[in-house]
C-alpha cells in the first residue's frame, strides 16, 4: 500500500513539473488534464474516494476544458 | 519587474523557502502517523450522535458547514464576476455557425446515450453523498459535465434553449438561498444557525444524517448551475462571438 | 518517519511559483497557478493520512475500524471547487486583457503600460 502511494506520489510530482515546463498552452492544457488524473489516484491511494472523485471531475474535464476554451479564443482573433 | 529581475528574486527567494519548509515539515506529525485527535472526534460525531456514515459529507454539510456556506458564496460570488467579465463587448457579434457543424454520427450517438447515463450517475452521487463517497459538489459538477455531452453530440442550440442562462443564473441563486434557508431554519428551530434540526434516521438509510441530504441538494443543485453557467460563458466567447472585423481578415 | 510526501507538496509550490515566474503567457501562468494550489490538497491529504486505514465511510466497515482523517478531506474537498472557480475569473480577465490589449504576455503588457 505504501508502495503504491509513493508511486503515486512519484507520478504527480513528474506530472507537476512536465505542466509548468511545457510552455504551449494547447499542450499544457493536455498535461495539466493528466495531472489532474496521476492527484486522482494519489487521493484514491491515501484513502480519499471524495477527494479523488472532486478532483476528477474539476481537474480533469472542467479547468483543462476552460483553458483550452480561452486558447481557442485568443488564438481566433490573431 | 523585469523578467530577469523577477527570476533573481525568485532564486534568492527559493532556498530560504526550501529550508523553512523542511523544517516546518520535520515538525509535523510524520506522514501516517496515528495521531488524528480532531479527526477521531468528528469521526465519533458523525457515527454517534448524526447518523451519517460518509463522515467527510458530515463535516462538510453539518459539523463545519458554516465553512461550506462561506465557500458556496465564493463560488457565487465567482460565477457572478466571470459572468460580467465574459459578456460580449460592443464590437463583438455572433457569427458563424451556432451549431456545431459536421459530428460523426457515432459522436453524436455516444453524445445521446451517455446523456441519461451521466446524469443518473450525477443525480445518484447527490442523493448518495450521506452514505458514500460523493455529495453535492462531485455530483453537480458531473450532472454539469454530463450536460454538455449534448454539445459534444452538436447540438448546441438546443443545450442553450432548453437551459437558458437566466434560468440557470435563478436556479444557482435558489441553490444558494436553499442553504442559508435551512441554515435559519437551524437558528429559528434548533438556536444556532445550520443546527442540524432534522431527525437523523438511522445509519445506513437513504435520508440520515438530518439536514445533510438537505444541504447536498442544495449544493449539487447550485454547482451543476454554476458549472454549466461558466462553461456555457466560456463557450459563448471561444465558439459563438468574433470581432466584427473578424471577416474583413478573412 | 518520514517527510518525503510533505516535500512533495513543497515541490509542486515551488515549480508552480517558478512557472509563474518565467511565464510569457497569462494562459500559461494560470495552469502553474493550478499547480501551485495542488500543492496544498497534497499536503493536507498527507497531513490527514494514517497508515494501514481505509477511507472515513461507513457504509461497508464495522463501526471502530481506524480511518484516515476526515476533516482535512472535506477541507480538500473545498479547496478543489474554490480553485475551480478561481481559475474561471482568472481567464476571464485573461480574455478582457485579450480584449483591450491584443496580447497576454505579462511583459508586453508592462511595456504598453510605461
Amino acid at each position: 500500500m505504501m508502495l503504491l502511494i509513493y508511486l503515486a506520489m512519484g507520478l504527480v510530482t513528474l506530472a507537476g513539473t512536465v505542466v509548468v515546463l511545457s510552455r504551449e498552452p494547447a499542450r499544457q492544457a493536455v498535461s495539466l488534464s493528466v495531472f489532474g488524473l496521476m492527484l486522482a489516484i494519489l487521493f484514491v491511494t491515501v484513502q480519499a474516494p471524495d477527494v479523488a472523485l472532486s478532483q476528477l471531475a474539476i481537474g480533469t474535464a472542467v479547468v483543462p476544458l476552460m483553458i483550452m476554451l480561452t486558447i481557442q479564443k485568443l488564438g481566433g482573433r490573431q | 519587474m523585469s523578467p530577469r529581475a523577477r527570476l533573481v528574486l525568485f532564486a534568492a527567494v527559493t532556498p530560504v523557502f526550501a529550508v523553512l519548509f523542511f523544517l516546518a515539515a520535520r515538525g509535523l506529525p510524520s506522514f501516517g502517523s496515528d495521531f488524528h485527535p480532531y479527526g477521531d472526534r468528528a469521526v465519533a460525531v458523525a457515527i454517534e450522535q448524526r447518523a451519517t456514515d460518509n463522515v467527510v459529507s458530515s463535516v462538510n454539510f453539518d459539523q463545519r458547514a458554516v465553512d461550506t456556506l462561506g465557500e458556496e458564496f465564493i463560488l457565487f460570488g465567482s460565477v457572478i464576476g466571470t459572468l460580467v467579465l465574459l459578456r460580449p463587448s460592443p464590437e463583438e457579434r455572433q457569427v458563424g455557425q451556432r451549431s456545431a457543424g459536421r459530428v460523426l454520427p457515432t459522436t453524436r450517438l455516444a453524445g445521446y446515450l451517455l446523456l441519461p447515463v451521466s446524469v443518473l450517475v450525477g443525480l445518484y452521487v447527490i442523493a448518495h453523498g450521506q452514505l458514500s463517497p460523493g455529495g453535492g459538489f462531485q455530483g453537480g459538477v458531473v450532472l454539469a459535465t454530463g450536460w454538455h455531452l449534448l454539445y459534444v453530440a452538436g447540438r448546441y442550440l438546443a443545450m442553450r434553449r432548453a437551459a437558458p442562462p437566466t434560468v440557470l443564473e435563478i436556479t444557482e441563486s435558489l441553490g444558494a438561498a436553499a442553504f442559508a434557508a435551512v441554515g435559519l431554519a437551524g437558528l429559528g428551530l434548533g438556536g444556532a444557525f445550520l443546527a442540524n434540526v432534522l431527525p437523523t434516521g438511522s445509519r445506513g438509510e437513504l435520508l440520515s444524517g438530518g439536514t445533510v441530504p438537505l444541504l447536498n441538494a442544495a449544493v449539487g443543485v447550485e454547482v451543476a448551475a454554476a458549472v454549466v453557467l461558466l462553461l456555457a460563458a466560456f463557450l459563448e466567447q471561444a465558439v459563438v462571438l468574433r470581432r466584427v472585423d473578424y471577416q474583413d481578415q478573412r | 518517519m518520514s517527510v518525503l510526501p510533505y516535500l512533495v507538496a513543497g515541490w509542486l509550490f515551488l515549480v508552480g511559483c517558478h512557472g509563474l515566474v518565467t511565464s510569457r503567457n497569462l494562459v500559461h501562468a494560470v495552469a502553474c497557478l493550478t499547480v501551485t494550489q495542488s500543492a496544498t490538497y497534497v499536503l493536507l491529504l498527507a497531513v490527514g493520512f494514517r497508515a494501514g486505514a481505509t477511507a472515513p465511510v461507513f457504509s461497508d466497515i464495522p463501526v471502530g475500524t481506524r480511518v484516515v482523517d476526515p476533516v482535512v478531506q472535506a477541507l480538500t474537498l473545498t479547496d478543489i471547487v474554490v480553485s475551480a472557480t478561481i481559475t474561471a475569473v482568472l481567464l476571464a480577465l485573461t480574455i478582457q486583457i485579450h480584449k483591450r490589449h491584443g496580447t497576454v504576455n505579462p511583459d508586453e503588457l508592462r511595456a504598453l503600460r510605461d
